[in-house]
């Protein structure tokens, strides 16, 4: 974490006023939020606070009610998912979604799918760019392998790695579609001591040694304080602080949103 | 954490490499040595292949349960039938534009239902192909003959020289079309689009979040299944030179989907034996006739009891052909 970096105030991923009702149950409710290039964002608050929601809002899974989502200064408000991933928007989900039936590499190399054109006749006609291009998708998925420390399971089916290898492959099938803004739900849930220490280490140096920014949903509070630039805090549908990690630490409001007021 | 090592190169078993030279040694062998009726049992074993590698794109590779495949075989069966009837097109030229017309119309009708999901998709799917097996019967614009079908359909000739009109040419005919549609689908199976069929497949929403245009996907493997489907329909109708309703009934769709369970889901060699299963068993059963329906159950059951994947189901990582040739050219450049 360079000074460098603190000090590019480059907006990368802005919501303004994002709401989203289910039913009579306003999920998210004006939900403002800036996350600078380079930072790693977190959102933290209780359970049903709508954190998910905003995610996947802005992943395009859900489109808002009201509200933008503004990526690099482009609007992609209901954009489907499959083109937010094109912008630049990668993310993880909580119950981790990989492709069970597929082998480890083939997962990741999915992720390079919106980054090539190979379309249907220069697939049945085997043209050689479309060569280059499995090389090129080949290369990048064995380097993101790698990266995450999965090799050797190369060749297995994703569904026979430990949970918590699985976590690491999401993560690399996602920085496979190439992202300027890694979204992560929960990426520790389910992970032993040993494993969230792993993991932290990992996005530390992810953050420092890529061009990349990080959005983060997180309920250990050892990861959340330990990683993140900034925090801020949801309960209810609304933002209720942000802040710098030891800011939030101490913010009453936060501390009532968890724990309840002293007068009930 | 860097772990790298190359993964080994894992050889065929030996026994895939002898299937790999037998099998078309044999199938090119097995007309010389049998009579007209066997030939024509190899040419309907062609048909189901064709059939069971159309619907294997759609069902096998991206997972949508299609129960009404048969009105995609009728459309192309049909197409080549009215065309060559009624305005003496070329059947030969009629296969591609079979394929087209069947392709169009799986678009078509397949656009505003691609977002259904598992029974629900299984069920409209069901329903297309009953409205198809119904507007033949009912004849659709005075074109379809009705519940006779359309008769008196040419057999194809390359420019009036060469014209395939006996039981041995028809069985190359169709396996050539089947060898060629082979290449063509392991081509598809080991590229962006075969892995953005098999995301879709795995999980649709994170096949989405990874970047697959999930509905463009899906309409790209019914349409390239109801082209498959419409050439099957093409050789077919000249084959039998005549095309009725009552080949495209809901049973034969069944008889598609049991190809594929049999054989293996998204499996080539799967959709193979489950073709030959299908079209070969009735033969083999020729003396128990009244039991073969029961058989075939009773085999069904025992499938998905104990081989819930298929007789050969498909196989990933390093050990396939294709990932293993361009290894090879690799360390040859290298």
């Amino acid at each position: 974490m360079t000074d460098e970096r603190r000090t590019t105030h480059d907006v990368v991923l802005e919501t303004k006023k994002l709401t989203k009702i289910f039913g009579g149950l306003t999920a998210v409710a004006d939900f403002d939020a800036d996350v600078r290039a380079g930072e790693i964002y977190s959102l933290i608050g209780p359970n049903g606070a709508g954190k998910t929601t905003v995610f996947n809002v802005v992943t395009g899974i859900y489109r808002p009610d009201h509200g933008n989502v503004i990526f690099k200064g482009a609007d992609i408000t209901g954009k489907k998912p499959h083109e937010i991933v094109r912008f630049g928007i990668a993310r993880t989900f909580q119950n981790i979604r990989i492709f069970p039936h597929m082998t480890c590499l083939e997962n990741i190399m999915a992720g390079q799918h919106c980054r090539t054109s190979a379309g249907l006749w220069s697939t049945l006609f085997a043209t050689p760019q479309k060569h280059r291009e499995e090389e090129k998708i080949r290369e990048t998925a064995e380097r993101r392998i790698r990266q995450v420390g999965l090799a050797r399971f190369r060749d297995e089916l994703a569904r026979n790695i430990s949970y918590g290898s699985q976590r690491m492959l999401e993560i690399a099938r996602a920085l496979a579609t190439e992202p300027a803004l890694l979204v992560l739900d929960e990426p520790s849930s389910g992970l032993n001591a040993g494993e969230t220490d792993a993991l932290m280490k990992f996005l530390r140096e992810l953050i420092a040694n890529e061009n990349l920014t990080i959005l983060l949903i997180e309920h250990d509070m050892n990861v959340v304080m330990g990683i993140s630039d900034r925090v801020a805090v949801m309960d209810e549908g609304r933002k209720i602080a942000e802040g710098r990690p030891e800011e939030i630490y101490n913010d009453p409001r936060v501390i009532e949103a968890y724990l309840g007021s002293e007068d009930d | 954490m860097d772990d790298s090592n190359p993964s080994p190169v894992r050889r065929l078993h030996l026994y895939e490499t002898i299937l790999l030279f037998a099998v078309p040694v044999l199938f090119v062998v097995y007309p010389f040595a049998v009579n007209d009726y066997y030939i024509d049992i190899g040419f309907y074993f062609g048909i189901y292949a064709l059939l069971g590698l159309s619907l294997n794109i759609v069902l096998g590779e991206v997972g949508l349960f299609d129960l009404g495949h048969a009105g995609f075989y009728a459309i192309g069966a049909y197409t080549t039938a009215i065309l060559n009837t009624k305005l003496g097109v070329p059947v030969i030229i009629l296969i591609p534009v079979s394929a087209l017309a069947a392709a169009l119309f799986a678009y078509i009708v397949c656009s505003p239902i691609i977002h259904l999901r598992g029974d629900y998709l299984c069920v409209v799917t069901i329903g297309m192909g009953e409205i198809v097996r119904l507007a033949l019967i009912n004849n659709f614009l005075g074109l379809t003959g009705g519940p006779n079908g359309v008769y008196n359909i040419d057999f194809p000739s390359f420019g009036g020289s060469f014209v395939i009109d006996s039981s041995i040419e028809y069985y190359f005919l169709i396996w050539i079309i089947v060898g060629v549609s082979i290449v063509g689908l392991i081509r598809l199976q080991h590229s962006r689009i075969g892995r953005a069929w098999n995301c879709i497949r795995e999980d649709e929403v994170a096949a989405g979040t990874t970047g697959i245009d999930v509905r463009y996907y899906k309409l790209l493997a019914f349409v390239l299944g109801a082209a498959l489907a419409g050439v099957a329909g093409n050789i077919y109708a000249s084959k039998l030179m005549a095309v009725s309703p009552e080949s495209f009934t809901f049973w034969e769709s069944c008889m598609m989907f049991c190809i594929i369970l049999i054989g293996g889901m998204g499996s080539i060699p799967g959709v193979l034996i489950g073709a030959a299963f299908i079209s070969l068993f009735p033969e083999i059963f020729r003396p128990f006739a009244m039991y073969r329906m029961l058989v075939f159950g009773v085999v069904m059951i025992l499938m998905m009891m104990f081989r819930p994947g298929g007789a050969w189901p498909r196989r990933r990582g390093g050990a396939d052909l294709p990932s293993l040739f361009s290894r090879m050219r690799k360390s040859h450049d290298g």
